[in-house]
């Protein structure tokens, strides 16, 4: 009796030693990549140091799908440079490029223009009702990098949700039943 | 330990950072690429300088660009997009900067060009000061990569002047 007992105790310790280990790898992947996140803003100083291209506006340059590096530094925002913005008004932040400036001499703020290089007119339209132009504040930083197609995997889960909850699904099975 | 899944696990990274490394030394190549493009700007003609209702200065002119970036080019570049600036100074903005032409150059082939436009963007001043006003028309090119990171530079041209009265 007091062998058997031994045995389901020990599967039993072994059992939750297992549990808590894979919680804890689970638990360092997710932190890590919060780390990662985290690490890029500081070192970026944008808040959102990646973003995907979600529309043609930037076509050919800029495909949809594709993932920029933001940056934002001190440095005064010039024409031509790809600046991504935010609108009042409106939740999604437009990646285009700046094409007028001008600098007041007293304050030092900053007018700003955009246009995407694949539409026609300027970003005027885009903008809130009434505003003319865009300021510092609305600018969340300048494209530094590119890389293609990466973006995808982003935008097929956001617009196919199914497909997250499977890949979720299968990762978290993987995890549980991983022996290694 | 030689499972299925540890097999496409391994895999997978490898080629994911197989595919990072390649596209970091594509990056890192353009750095030995040393340009020397040429351009010039002519403004053939002013064809208006008036004050809108609003009271701000608008003036229309014809340009005549010419400019040869083919050495921009790398085997990483995807596309070179240029443009000119007017940049000028006034009473109330320290630093103006309005585009007035810009192209997107595809290839080598067509990275030697000249164009003779009116603005295509207009050129208009916050305020009443373009009368008489010295500017520098500035060509700008922005090389955009097939991956990795952007280049920027410019060649500017000074002793640009706009006529004393609107005409």
């Amino acid at each position: 009796m007091g062998w058997i007992g031994e045995t389901v105790d020990s599967i039993k310790s072994i059992q939750i030693r297992q549990a808590l280990t894979q919680a804890v790898s689970l638990g360092m992947i997710v932190t890590s990549a919060l780390i990662i996140w985290k690490a890029l803003m500081c070192i970026t100083g944008s808040e959102s140091p990646v973003v995907v291209v979600l529309s043609g506006s930037m076509e050919p340059g800029f495909k949809r799908g594709d993932i920029l590096f933001l940056h934002m530094s001190k440095d005064p925002i010039r024409a031509g440079e790809i600046v991504v913005f935010n609108v009042d008004g409106r939740e999604i932040p437009i990646v285009h490029r700046v094409i007028k400036v001008h600098e007041r001499q007293d304050t030092g703020e900053v007018d700003v223009l955009t246009k995407g290089d694949n539409n026609y007119g300027d970003d005027r339209l885009l903008y809130a009702n009434g505003q003319l132009w865009l300021q510092r504040h609305h600018i969340m930083g300048r494209a530094v990098g590119f890389l293609p197609y990466v973006g995808w995997v982003t935008i097929i889960m956001t617009e196919k949700p199914i497909i997250k909850y499977i890949l979720i699904g299968a990762l978290g099975l993987l995890v549980i039943t991983s022996k290694d | 330990m030689h499972s299925f899944g540890y097999r496409a696990n391994a895999l997978l990274t490898l080629s994911v950072t197989i595919l990072a490394i390649m596209c970091a030394m594509a990056s890192f190549s353009d750095n030995f690429n040393s340009p020397s493009p040429s351009a010039s700007v002519e403004v053939l003609n002013i064809n208006r300088l008036q004050k809108l209702s609003n009271g701000d200065d608008e003036v229309s002119l014809t340009l005549n660009i010419s400019a040869d970036l083919q050495s921009l080019f790398t085997w990483n570049t995807k596309q070179v997009f240029v443009f000119v600036a007017a940049e000028y100074e006034s009473t109330k903005n320290s630093f103006n900067q309005v585009s007035l032409w810009d192209g997107i150059i595809p290839s080598r082939e067509h990275a030697k060009f000249w164009i003779r436009t009116t603005n295509k963007y207009r050129l208009t001043d916050q305020g009443a000061n373009l009368r008489g006003k010295d500017f520098n028309l500035t060509l700008h090119w922005h090389v955009m990569p097939k991956t990795g990171k952007m280049f920027a530079d410019k060649i500017v041209m000074t002793g640009y002047r706009l006529p004393e009265e609107y005409r």
